[in-house]
């Protein structure tokens, strides 16, 4: 193999969400943000979310972190932002489907956009944490929303 | 020298396997070492012809088994020149022979105010054990600094090690930029202040000759499977005196002397401290990890793998826009270079790397203070054995400079 192959992993796509990532930044006091670590590499990624009437209003991150990393955090927010709660949870699990390497349905492939590319990631299990690490730390901030919504 | 590197690679069958279709280039090595045949095959005769539990049954087979057994202690014993077999602990790894000191020793000679001196640059089984032990022991823990190029600050050590110290623990080589530590001076700067010098052998069991009475170490500690022995078999060196003094941390059968309703009296040390059926066929096969660096020597591997990582190192050092951390140079260093691709991850270089077959390990080493003085969340990390050749390395620069090339060019 070269690294031919890696350009399934690592597309144009990719590179360029990594290096001029969507929606990277801090928002206001208001937002509710979750840190998570990728442990073996001590990549930290912090997600903070803002929701309004069970809809992503906001949604943005920060940290350092690999390509892959930083391509499906950046992907992620494009892919989520405005989406309804509820949604935006089956999409991550759809994601999450998706990046271990099962199909998933044509309409959640579309809503994902580019995320969709990070399919490929499946064929490199050693990166599949770093491709969820956004994802994860949103939807345990999604899961508080809703449950504070419930309370 | 006579150094008949391509037999010493028959006895590895992994080393002639290919990864991703490529020519396999493994420099993991600081992770974990490739086994060779010998060792597989002395483990796989044991269990065809001479398996039973050690130190119970008085039929042959066990008897046998025992005899095997207590041979490894003598085996190590004679490996890194300790004074007798019963100083000789068998584990589950370093990191277990770390937290049974810690626990079992430090819990006795710790107390409140009381220092326990590591440098920066340890494992977190160096680390985390001294901490907690601290933590218990309401004493302080610190930390000896680097000088810029990595290696350990003596003249901080100087002033880290004092009076109120009890315990300084560290790595006899570093796992994250290779330096082989100045263990007589520290040797002398514990034992002058009447502290107990505990060493992490982890990294140096397999590069050098390890002498555990010319340290003068009072306790030291290494994994088989850094050696060519099987996973899940470590030893804990210590000094005959300090092992009696030390308590066990668990407890059950194989390590007691006599048990009544109320009260239970233990063996002598070193079965006092493996409680339970232990790890007989790692041992077993530690043994002949021992036999098989002994036949190669142990100063001929120094020096083989001394003319591969001099050169390796000058030709990742020249590479434009790489970051080597630590010194510079190969003096003084010892089986491992980090390093990073400018402006690339270490994991992306690692998947790269690893379509090109060069396996390294990319990550913070299990050394994240370390990573903090350095300035970096991760590293890259090649590490050598000395079945490693001049294809590997010469594949690893290539790689090094392919990955590069893809990171910063093509996009």
């Amino acid at each position: 193999m070269s690294l031919d192959q890696m350009n399934e992993l690592y597309r144009e796509v990719v590179l360029d969400h990594a290096q001029h990532p969507h929606h990277k930044g801090h928002l206001g006091q208001e937002s509710l943000h979750f840190t998570m670590e990728n442990p073996t590499c001590g990549d930290v990624i912090d997600v903070a979310t803002v929701v309004k009437d069970g809809q992503i209003d906001q949604l943005a991150f920060t940290g350092a972190g690999c390509t892959i990393s930083q391509a499906s955090a950046s992907m992620m927010t494009v892919a989520l932002l405005h989406r309804p709660v509820a949604e935006a949870r089956r999409l991550i699990v759809s994601f999450s489907k998706m990046i271990t390497g099962a199909t998933i349905n044509d309409q959640d492939q579309r809503a994902l956009g580019d995320a969709s590319l990070l399919a490929s990631v499946a064929e490199f299990p050693a990166r599949i944490k770093c491709a969820t690490l956004a994802w994860h730390a949103l939807d345990e901030l999604l899961q508080r929303e809703g449950s504070q919504e419930h309370e | 020298m006579n150094w008949q590197i391509e037999a010493i690679r028959r006895d590895f069958p992994i080393l002639s396997h290919r990864i991703n279709k490529e020519r396999l280039a493994y420099l993991d090595n600081a992770a974990t070492m490739q086994q060779p045949r010998p060792v597989t095959a002395t483990v796989d005769r044991y269990y065809r012809y001479d398996h039973a539990n050690v130190h119970r049954g008085v039929y042959t087979l066990s008897e046998r088994a025992t005899e095997a057994y207590e041979g490894v202690r003598e085996k190590v014993r004679h490996f890194i020149h300790a004074h007798s077999a019963d100083e000789i602990v068998f584990t589950r790894s370093t990191t277990e022979s770390l937290n049974m000191v810690a626990r079992g020793f430090g819990d006795q000679v710790v107390n409140a105010g009381d220092e326990i001196v590591i440098s920066v640059a340890e494992h977190h089984s160096n680390l985390v054990p001294w901490q907690q032990l601290a933590e218990r022991r309401g004493a302080k823990l610190k930390y000896i600094e680097l000088n810029p190029d990595g290696s350990l600050d003596l003249e901080n050590a100087a002033q880290q090690i004092t009076a109120k110290t009890k315990i300084v623990a560290v790595a006899h080589v570093g796992n994250v930029i290779g330096v082989l530590n100045p263990m007589s001076a520290l040797e002398a700067l514990t034992h002058a202040v009447g502290a107990y010098l505990i060493v992490d052998g982890a990294q140096a069991i397999s590069h050098l000759k390890v002498d555990v009475q010319a340290l003068n170490a009072d306790f030291y500690a290494f994994s088989g499977h850094k050696m060519g022995a099987p996973t899940g078999i470590g030893v804990l060196y210590g000094k005959a005196a300090l092992l009696e003094q030390m308590a066990p941390v668990q407890y059950g059968g194989e390590m007691i002397s006599q048990v009544t309703r109320t009260a239970t009296t233990y063996k002598r040390a070193p079965l006092k401290f493996e409680a339970g059926t232990p790890n007989i066929s790692g041992a077993i096969g530690l043994g002949a990890a021992v036999d098989y660096l002994d036949a190669l020597g142990m100063n001929a591997i120094q020096t083989y793998e001394a003319q591969l990582m001099g050169p390796m190192l000058a030709r990742i050092v020249a590479i434009d826009g790489v970051t080597v951390y630590g010194p510079q140079t190969a003096a003084d260093r010892l089986g491992v270079v980090s390093f990073n691709i400018d402006g690339v991850h270490p994991h992306d270089v690692a998947t790269g790397l690893d379509m090109l077959g060069v396996e390294v390990r990319a990550g913070h080493h299990c050394a994240q203070p370390l990573m903090q003085d350095l300035n970096v969340t991760a590293t890259a990390r090649a590490s050598l054995a000395f079945y490693n050749n001049q294809a590997d390395v010469d594949q690893l620069i290539d790689g090094i400079k392919q990955v590069k090339e893809f990171f910063l060019h093509e996009s």
